[in-house]
Formats: C-alpha cells, structure tokens, sequence
C-alpha cells in the first residue's frame, strides 16, 4: 500500500495525543499528575494540539476536502465513520474537562473519564479502519488493535512523563514507563513475526480462478504505465530496506526511549528533562517509522492480478 | 446508505465472461471507456493522454496470463471490472454514504455527489473495480451501463452494457444471475461459471467461465493431422485412363 504521508502522521499525531488525552482523563481525577492549572493546560494543550494536527492532516488526504462533514453519517456500517464521529465527539468531554482543570479549578472524574474513553474509542476505530480490509491481510489480523493502542499509550505516556519532568511533579510509579514500552514493543515484534510467517490468503490462482489449469504468470498487462490501482495499491518495498527500517524502528522507537525510561531513576533536573524529551521525541519518530512501514509492506490483493504470486 | 439492502435481492444483474472465447482484443475496454466517459460518471479523466506516461480512469481493464507449462500450458485473456459483490465491503466501508448497491437489481454506484474522495473503498475491493479520478477528486466505477441497459430510446438488444454490446467474440454475457432460469444463469451452470476470490467472501455477482478442456490427440484444431481423401479414388472410366497413364 502506498504510504500516504497525510494518513501516516494522522495516525501517528492523534494516536500520541489520544494516548496522551486517555492518561490525563484518568490519572488526573485520581491525584496521579499535578492538579495544578498550569499543568492541566500545557498538558492538554499538548495532547489536543496533537490531535488536531493529525485530524486536520488527514483532511488532506481527501480528494474533495469541503465535503468532509458528510462522513459523520454512516456510522452504522463504517469504521471512517466511526472514527469521525468518535474523534470529533471526544472533544467535548475533553473541552469540559479542560476548562474545569484550568479555568475552574476542579478535575472532573466523569469528563476526565469520559474524554479518555472518547481517546480509546477513536484510536479503536482508526484500527479497525485497517483490521476490517480483508483484500489486505497485512493489515486484517488480530495484532493490529493491540498495536495501535498499545503505540499510541505509549506515546502518549513517553509525552506525559516529559511534562511531569518540565514541572518537577512527582514520578509515575517505577516500572509504568519501561514496562508500557516493552508491551508495545512485544506487540509490534509480535506483528511483524505474525506477517512474516502467516501463510497466504489470496494467490493469482485465486484471484484469476485459474490455479486449476498450473501456474499462473502475468504475460501482458492491461496498459503500459502505472495506474491509480499500482500507485496506490501496488507500492512495494525491497526486502532488504524493510529489514533495516524495522531495526530502526525497534532502536529508536523502543530501545532508546526504554533505556532513557531509567534516566529519572539516577539522575533529576535538567538531565531527566533532556532524557525525557529525546525519548518523547525518539519514540514518536521510531511509530512514525513504523507506521510507514505498516502501510508499505502491506499487499493488497489487487496485486494478484500485475504480477504477484501471493498475498 | 452504505449498509447494504435488507433481504434477499431477487435480481442480480451482473456480468458472464467467458475465458474460453475472449481473444484480448480490448474494445470492450475501448468501448466503455468511450460510453462511459460520456456517461453517467463522465468524464473518464484521462492524465498525460500523449505523454511518456499515459494514466487515466477505466473500468475495465484486459490482462493476459500464462497458466501452465508447456505443452499443457495455455494463453488466457482476462478482462476485470467490477463484480457487483453480493457482499461489497467497498459500499460498507464508505464513510458517507456515496456508495450504495441498489435494492432493486444489485448494482453498486457512486453517486459522485456525496464522494469525499478517501479512497477507502478502492482499499477495500480486492478485484480492483474502483479507480480514483485524480482531476474530479471523487472515486469512479463500472456503473453496469445504467444508462443503457434501462435507456428505453434504444432498441431492446442494445440494451446491455457496452462491453457486451462490442464484443466481437460473444465471449460477455449480460442478464439476471439472480434468476437460476435465465440464459446467464443457466450458462454459469453449464459451464461451470466460477467466482474470482470466492475466500475473501464477497459473494460476487458476475461469474467467469473456465477455458474448455483442450481436445486430445488432434493439436490445437482437433484436426485431423493427414487429410483423407474427400471422394474414393476413381478405377475406371475416362478419369480412371487419365490417373494410370500419368501415374506411369
């Protein structure tokens, strides 16, 4: 599939912010993150800052952006849907919890609850977006939830602890931080384990109803240049290139960031504030890496019909 | 609406194509992008028509295979458009309500209208049926010819889709495969009509029909490999003098 940029960092945007959102709706009304107002706004200025950004983002994707209002209507049957009216909905208990933190002085326990389900709900969504699409096995498993919401806590987690650090607050408990990393990160290896062995559902027999007669090869394509169905279904990745793409990924998406997790345990001040902030920013770059390699090793069965064997 | 009709469609139109007689020629593919692009989803943009890298919308698309090896090894011309899936995840997954299949026959549409362009649908057909018009911004599909096949200023047998109404072969068949008794229906049942991808579950609604059996024995034309005298030799009369003096 062709890693559109536009849905990459949507994805990866929203899901830190979303992440970021559903830890200060629940933290926050149980005293585990500073009640001070200053906080509160920094805080969910982050967090809805991020959300925005990746949701105005994803705009650009669409081809009549001045229509978007109509998308909201079909959620009985479609996850873009879903996550529309999930994404837009979550602003208004995350606005009601927002001005009571900082304007008013009190941390709502139903809105910071409210606002934090809305979170997970909308990231649920984005995820079943791809879980659902079964001409894209890659993405139709059952590791693909678990992936986007353990990233985007995790993100949103690494973002929090840097504005803990900023304010001097007192730490989460110990092993939250390393042990939200590790969860993800076995989630992701899990991922990729599962897709690199998991046998093929669709071949060009299939898809051609052929397989019976031998082999089936592509001999003539139906036109000589690429067409919207190559360009954005039939982008694929030298192997070689995916293998150290995932490296990095792991490296700087989990391995550093999990490492840099212990700094506040030996070190306060301004050395846990920088470790806090290379791992804020090193985690989101590691799922952004990630991300674009979950959209350009994903094959779409169309495939079968140009050339490829299996997907 | 995107979910899809309630209750059983009765008529199904849809598509036979037969891959035994289709001799890749495209002009079903020529003949629906010329009816098409100035149809109902009109027009079919075409990007860089005379550059170094021609892109444009079709609905249908002619791809040649090779299946087999050697001698058992055959040349198969395959046209692909949409299917009209009895189950079209590309209608469910649409997010306003632009796509839709139609309660009374089957077929799937785009009003182009409501089309916010996400693509999802595309993402979402493994046949590769929707093509994304990059100038209109909306996406585009064989839309089964509505605007001929019901078009009553024509004459009944010009009312099929333009892909079947051009091929020189006979190898496109157009009808009701809801109803087990019409000559589509019947035709799938004879020929043993198949479903492309029938695991991904979309219930197509048009059928492909397998490349018959090769004959044995008779090469690729089950002729004979000598040819047999079509009358006896004559032994007498005039011809009979005339074959012996000039055979000596």
């Amino acid at each position: 599939m062709h890693p559109s940029l536009s849905v990459i960092f949507f994805t990866t945007a929203s899901g830190a912010g979303y992440g970021l959102l559903a830890l200060l709706g629940v933290l926050a009304p149980f005293g585990m993150v500073p009640a001070d107002p200053l906080f509160g706004l920094v805080a969910l200025v982050l967090a809805l800052g991020a959300i925005t950004a990746g949701l105005v983002s994803s705009l650009f994707h669409l081809g009549q952006r001045q229509r978007a209002w109509r998308a909201f209507s079909q959620w009985r049957s479609s996850w873009l849907s879903r996550e529309g009216v999930a994404a837009v909905a979550t602003y208004l208990p995350a606005g009601l919890f927002g001005i009571g933190w900082v304007f008013l002085g009190t941390v709502s326990k139903a809105a910071g609850l409210l606002a934090a389900l809305g979170a997970v709900a909308t990231v649920f969504c984005t995820s079943m977006i791809y879980r659902s699409l079964k001409p894209v096995p890659r993405w139709h498993n059952r590791w693909v939830v678990p992936n986007y919401l353990a990233l985007g806590l995790m993100s949103g987690l690494l973002w929090l602890v840097l504005v803990l650090q900023i304010f001097g607050a007192r730490p989460l408990p110990a092993a939250t931080v390393p042990a939200a990393i590790a969860l993800a990160a076995v989630l992701k290896l899990g991922y990729w384990r599962f897709i690199d062995a998991a046998p093929a559902t669709s071949t060009a027999g299939s898809a051609t109803g052929l397989g019976s007669f031998g082999t089936v090869r592509l001999l003539e394509a139906p036109h000589t240049s690429e067409n919207y169905l190559l360009k954005e279904m039939g982008f694929s990745i030298a192997r070689k290139h995916a293998a150290k793409l995932r490296r990095i990924a792991m490296v700087l998406g989990f391995g550093l960031p999990f490492m840099l997790s212990f700094v506040p345990f030996v070190a306060s001040g301004w050395p846990a504030i920088a470790a806090a902030l290379l791992a804020a920013i090193l985690g989101t770059v590691g799922v952004f890496v990630e991300r674009w390699l979950f959209f350009a090793e994903a094959r779409h069965a169309v495939t079968l019909y140009y050339g490829r064997s299996e997907v | 609406m995107t979910s899809l009709p309630a209750g059983p469609s009765r008529k199904r139109l849809g598509l036979v194509i037969d891959l035994d007689i289709c001799v890749g020629c495209h002009a079903c593919a020529v003949n629906c992008k010329e009816w098409n692009t100035g149809g109902v989803a009109a027009p079919l943009t075409d990007l860089a028509p005379y550059g170094a890298d021609p892109d444009g919308v079709w609905f249908n698309r002619v791809h040649t295979y090779e299946v087999g090896e050697g001698p058992a090894g055959r040349t198969v011309h395959f046209p692909r458009s949409c299917l009209h899936c009895a189950e079209p995840a590309c209608v469910t997954v649409c997010p306003t309500g632009a796509s839709f299949k139609r309660a009374e026959d089957g077929i799937v549409l785009v009003d182009e209208d409501l089309c916010i362009g996400c693509k999802l649908c595309s993402w979402a057909c493994p046949y590769g049926a929707r093509e994304f018009d990059e100038d209109a911004g909306v996406m585009k599909k064989c839309t089964l010819c509505i605007d001929r096949i019901y078009n009553e200023t024509f004459d009944p047998e010009d009312r099929v889709p333009a892909c079947v109404a051009t091929c020189p072969a006979s190898a496109r068949h157009f009808g009701d495969l809801g109803d087990p008794d019409s000559a589509v229906s019947k035709l799938v049942a004879e020929r043993e009509g198949f479903d492309l991808m029938a695991e991904m579950g979309y219930a197509p609604t048009n059928k492909y029909l397998p490349p018959r059996p090769r004959r044995q024995g008779g090469g690729c034309t089950s002729a004979p490999a000598r040819l047999a005298p079509a009358a006896p030799v004559t032994t007498g009369g005039l011809l009979g003098w005339l074959d012996r003096l000039l055979s000596q």
